[in-house]
């Protein structure tokens, strides 16, 4: 299901070591990760774990303060921000909302309201559509202006379960037919959109990262959400060999208690019983207050999850 | 024709209405209302400042009012008092070191009802000129920059994600402000100017369907305010300045009783219904 031959594509973006430090507090520090083209990366983690951080930093809003960030040279990017509050005293309507940031022709305009299903609120204000609507349009505008990156921060948030389900459909339409890189942050921890290529669970640093479990096949799950949502969603099964503590502290698999935790303290270890190496290669079992919030009733690692280099 | 003194008031009133329109929309927009009374009232400060180093006005008012901008980013940035109270403290501290300063200089007569309130009556030709160069200079910039404005009023990190330059185009709109501040002192005074800027916004707001239709209407209905205040000054021999401002608050209040065309607090079943 991985899409394969993009891999080899040189990427949009790619961070190294990424660090950002606000008021002496690292917000997030040591992320690595790229996104080719044609290829969905998918941030997901607790809140205030730096998913929004680590996209702003990708994308350049923020400075980071450590390690490398490096875009492909004009990257263009479409950005769906977490929170945006159009003022109420502005008259804007969806149409004029299409070409905040750059003239389109009334053609492209058309094509990308048709894509996203909003046509007809064309000349409807920004400020008088629901939470779904809103997101189209947002969404709409993004790929309007047709970006080699799409960057949406929680684009679903806000959106009922068949809206979600039809949502992440188009994002995957989205990507099929243009072909962009995708970055995505979830609020969600454990249900994924399916055509995920990356998954990178967030907290401060990066806890663990794979490929999405795609539960089309389990026919507990199509009972639960139906056939069309199995095809839609996948489970993410975390992988952690760290504990988060409530004072912000991180226990290690080895005992030990550190401030922080990064991919080269020394405190995970490179190579897994099975033989596989991994830079952060899971060895512990999730415990009830592990940082994810995961719900670790069942073994996570029977799943024999990929761990996958940057390229 | 602008040899009468009610003629070049009328037209050098109406030139600042027009450049006021689309700034105040960004004023309301931006929810600088209180910022731009913040560098209004450091314009005494520059009255001050002129006088005793014998400089220009003009430039000594847009200096001290674009320097009161720059400190407010400055101490915003530090973030150890809110925005709120940052103002308060620019605002009347400008204000009170003006006017202590005006006080001090004895050697010179100072008309400071005039600063304060405007003395539109008293405009000379020169006066005129400026209003409209200077006027035609913001509008001008204001159309150059009109889309990484709007984009950076609706979201600054979109617009940098997207590839403009958010902070730039801020501090751009501060020093048009300023500008517009200077020119506008002698015409509506230090206390009034905002309201040249806010409320003809807020008027064209219920009738607007888009930012560029809610400019072009501020503009007009500023421009409305300043002929009727003054010719209502002229007929009940009331201070020109405020007879403007409360001009322009009936028609405010007029657009608030009549029905406008698109409502904007409808609900949105009812709206999009109407459109489907």
């Amino acid at each position: 299901m991985l899409q394969t031959p993009t891999r080899n594509a040189s990427p949009l973006v790619s961070l190294a070591g990424v660090g950002v430090r606000r008021q002496g507090r690292w917000l997030v520090r040591g992320v690595e990760f790229s996104i080719a083209p044609g290829e969905i990366v998918t941030l997901i983690g607790p809140n205030g774990s730096g998913k929004s951080t680590t996209a702003k930093a990708a994308i350049g809003v923020l400075k980071a303060d450590e390690g490398r960030v490096e875009r492909k040279a004009g990257l263009k990017v479409g950005y769906v921000p977490q929170k945006l509050s159009i003022d109420w005293t502005m008259p804007l309507t969806v149409e004029r909302l299409m070409t905040l940031t750059s003239t389109l022709k009334g053609a492209e305009i058309e094509a990308a309201l048709e894509a996203t299903g909003i046509r007809h609120l064309a000349r409807a204000e920004v400020q008088h559509l629901s939470g779904g609507e809103f997101q189209r349009a947002l969404l709409a505008r993004a790929i309007a202006r047709k970006p080699d990156l799409l960057v949406l921060d929680e684009p679903v948030q806000g959106v009922d379960f068949s809206g979600e389900i039809a949502l992440y459909d188009l994002i995957k339409t989205i990507r099929n037919t243009t072909g962009c890189g995708i970055l995505l942050i979830s609020h969600d921890l454990h249900v994924v959109m399916a055509e995920t290529d990356t998954v990178i669970c967030l907290n401060g640093h990066v806890c663990c990262r794979g490929t999405p479990e795609v539960v089309s096949q389990s026919a507990e799950y199509q009972r639960l959400f139906g056939a069309r949502a199995g095809q839609t969603l996948a489970f993410y099964n975390h992988d952690h060999d760290h504990t988060h503590l409530p004072d912000g502290r991180v226990l290690h698999a080895d005992g030990s208690i550190t401030d922080d935790c990064r991919p080269n303290d020394g405190h995970h270890t490179p190579v897994v019983p099975s033989g596989r190496a991994g830079p952060m290669r899971i060895v512990h079992t999730h415990g009830p207050d592990c940082g994810c919030g995961h719900d670790h009733g069942a073994a996570p690692d029977d799943a024999g999850q990929e761990e996958k280099r940057d390229a | 024709m602008l040899d009468d003194f009610f003629m070049r008031a009328l037209v050098a009133g109406v030139g600042l209405a027009l450049t006021a329109g689309p700034l105040g929309c960004f004023v309301v927009w931006r929810r600088m209302a209180y910022f731009g009374d913040t560098m209004a009232h450091s314009a005494l400060l520059g009255v001050a400042l002129s006088l005793l180093m014998n400089f220009n006005l003009l430039i000594s008012v847009f200096i001290v009012a674009a320097t009161v901008s720059l400190l407010l980013l400055l101490l915003q940035k530090r973030g150890t008092l809110s925005t709120d109270a940052l103002l308060g403290i620019l605002s009347h501290a400008t204000l009170a070191i003006g006017l202590v300063m005006v006080s001090f200089m004895t050697w010179v007569r100072i008309d400071l009802v005039g600063f304060l309130f405007g003395d539109i009556l008293a405009v000379s030709r020169a006066d005129v000129d400026l209003v409209w160069g200077g006027g035609i200079l913001v509008v001008f910039a204001i159309v150059w920059m009109w889309r990484p404005l709007i984009a950076s009023t609706v979201n600054p990190e979109l617009a940098e994600a997207e590839g403009m330059q958010p902070e730039k185009t801020r501090l751009a709109f501060m020093l048009l402000m300023a500008l517009v501040i200077a020119i506008a002192m002698k015409i509506v005074g230090i206390l009034l100017i905002t309201s040249l800027l806010i409320i003809p916004a807020a008027t064209a707001r219920r009738f607007s369907t888009s930012p560029e239709i809610m400019a072009v209407l501020a503009s007009l209905i500023g421009a409305l305010a300043v002929v009727g205040g003054l010719f209502g000054s002229l007929k009940f021999d009331t201070p020109s300045g405020p007879s403007i401002v409360v001009a322009a608050l009936g028609l405010f209040i007029l657009s608030l009783i009549t029905k406008p065309r698109t409502s904007v607090v409808e609900h949105s079943a009812a709206n999009q219904g109407g459109r489907a």
